[in-house]
């Protein structure tokens, strides 16, 4: 298997605001995501974290140069090659984009009924056995608008899991929980993650509890992108901009006297 | 200041440029989409139902009202000439060939179009449709090529059915309360109606039913994308609304294109 999951090559992407002016969003970025491990792309709200996302799956295309999932371009296929590189991803959205007509069973099972030839019965089978292992089981018929928040994150993903992904990709993933529900959401994740030995890319402002699960971190800051190995790394960088961002998001770092020496 | 609205032309005319290819596009994949297997019949029946027979109702009283109110206009104005005879042939063509596929196109975009958009604008802002392209199932065979089918049978369908109601609420005004002759209401129909203008009423309500469903779903599609509509529940409304616009004057222009070309 490849080590590397994703990879962004000299990656540009910028919108046109109404008045015709141009934003850039992603300036040049250059990073790869290691396949099996956990990433953590972070930033603040409006730094194009959710366009990376897009990028990754085709749903946006890049301006300028190349994004590769499993060594492949994916910046350069269409269609139904598009369609088999998406088979391999799963999605849990910010707001877990559920299908609101349909039940929680149905929503999870859609995956299943769409891209798999199997009988009703071994859909059945993996669904509910999925449904257990995320507690979820005794609301499968329930509509999403009866769900609370944590049960929605939770049935996409059911959902996201079912066709046994490569790489998993979060989008904010813990947006609107209380603490205790976001800690239990984390666990669950890398309780999951183990479980099936998928890549994982979790988008989140939740910092610095996304930490914990994070073999990688990459800050996104004005287009730039700026990758650390560990959770230490970042609050230990010298550069202003994070330096800015560490205090923002996690307060003054106080250190001992002994360190400073 | 004069540099500054020539390039806000020029970035609106691009705008509607950008627009029109989009919904060419689109108009393309829907209709790729229904000729993809796997065909989606039960959601196919579901569509039909909701546009044709949830829209049974609203074309019942319109085309019972119109055909009564043409039963009545009609007495009075050809009473002028004496020639209540032709009180038959008048309702019915202007029932056949026009109101019928307008009014009935109108009644659909109003009912049918209007929660298609909602629908499919509340999907596309709540990430639904995303999560359909990040599953690779494609969204145009799932949901939006069985609304295309359904509309596409079932507008000439009820614009039939509009022609018929018409027809007989005609009947009941001219003849039953106005006193012209029921034979000369019906032998009327009989020797002015051809084919030609039944076909040309069924060939405008294909166009038209192809107009609604293409603009409503479009729109609710491209919520995400459409220049000063906002964002979140305001976009859907704001966008539903100009569908509803849209299509009705859509409806309209092709109505005296088609006959100009047609008749």
């Amino acid at each position: 298997m490849n080590d590397i999951a994703i990879e962004f090559k000299g990656v540009e992407k910028s919108f046109v605001r109404e008045d015709g002016s141009r934003q850039v969003i992603l300036d040049k970025v250059n990073f790869t995501i290691p396949a099996g491990k956990t990433t953590v792309i972070a930033g603040g709200s409006g730094q194009g974290k959710s366009v990376t996302l897009k990028l990754v799956l085709g749903l946006m295309r890049a301006d300028r140069g190349q994004i590769f999932v499993a060594g492949r371009e994916s910046t350069r296929i269409r269609g139904r090659e598009l369609e088999e590189l998406r088979t391999r991803f799963g999605v849990l959205f910010q707001g877990a984009a559920l299908f609101d007509s349909l039940t929680v069973f149905e929503n999870v099972a859609l995956p299943l009924r769409e891209r798999t030839q199997r009988t009703e019965i071994e859909i059945r089978e993996q669904v509910l056995s999925t449904l257990e292992q995320l507690e979820l089981l005794g609301h499968e018929e329930k509509f999403p608008a009866q769900l609370s928040g944590g049960m929605k994150k939770r049935a996409g993903l059911a959902r996201a899991l079912q066709l046994k992904p490569e790489i998993m990709l979060f989008d904010e993933p813990t947006t609107g929980l209380d603490p205790v529900m976001t800690q239990e959401i984390y666990q669950l994740f890398a309780r999951t993650q183990k479980q099936m030995g998928y890549t994982s890319v979790i988008v989140s402002h939740d910092i610095p509890k996304v930490f914990n699960l994070a073999d990688q971190v990459i800050v996104l800051n004005n287009g730039e992108m700026d990758v650390f190995t560990s959770p230490e790394a970042i609050q230990w960088s010298q550069k202003p901009h994070i330096k800015e961002f560490v205090k923002t998001t996690m307060g003054e770092i106080y250190q001992s006297h002994l360190v400073e020496q | 200041m004069q540099q500054n609205s020539i390039a806000r032309l020029g970035n609106t005319g691009l705008y509607v440029i950008h627009d029109l290819g989009r919904m060419g596009l689109y108009l393309l994949q829907a209709m790729q989409g229904c000729f993809r297997r796997p065909f989606r019949f039960a959601e196919f029946l579901r569509q039909m139902h909701f546009i044709g027979v949830g829209s049974l109702v609203v074309i019942f009283f319109t085309a019972a009202s119109t055909g009564m109110v043409l039963g009545l206009q009609g007495y009075y104005t050809l009473h002028k000439f004496g020639a209540e005879g032709m009180l038959g042939s008048a309702v019915s063509l202007t029932l056949i060939m026009e109101l019928g596929p307008v009014l009935t196109a109108l009644m659909v975009a109003g009912r049918a179009g209007s929660a298609m958009c909602a629908e499919i604008g509340i999907m596309r802002i709540s990430e639904q449709i995303d999560a359909l392209e990040c599953m690779a199932v494609n969204p145009f065979r799932y949901m939006i090529s069985p609304k295309f089918l359904a509309a596409l049978v079932s507008v000439p369908l009820l614009t039939v059915l509009f022609d018929v109601i018409g027809i007989a609420g005609g009947y009941v005004a001219g003849v039953k309360l106005m006193g012209v002759n029921p034979g000369s209401y019906f032998e009327g129909m009989r020797t002015s109606v051809t084919n030609h203008d039944i076909w040309l009423g069924v060939v405008k309500s294909f166009v038209f039913g192809l107009l609604v469903v293409w603009i409503c779903t479009g729109r609710g599609y491209f919520v995400h994308q459409i220049r000063g509509a906002g964002f979140g529940a305001q976009s859907v409304s704001r966008v539903t609304t100009q569908a509803v616009v849209l299509s009705s004057i859509s409806v309209l222009v092709f109505d005296y294109l088609l006959t100009a070309i047609l008749l």
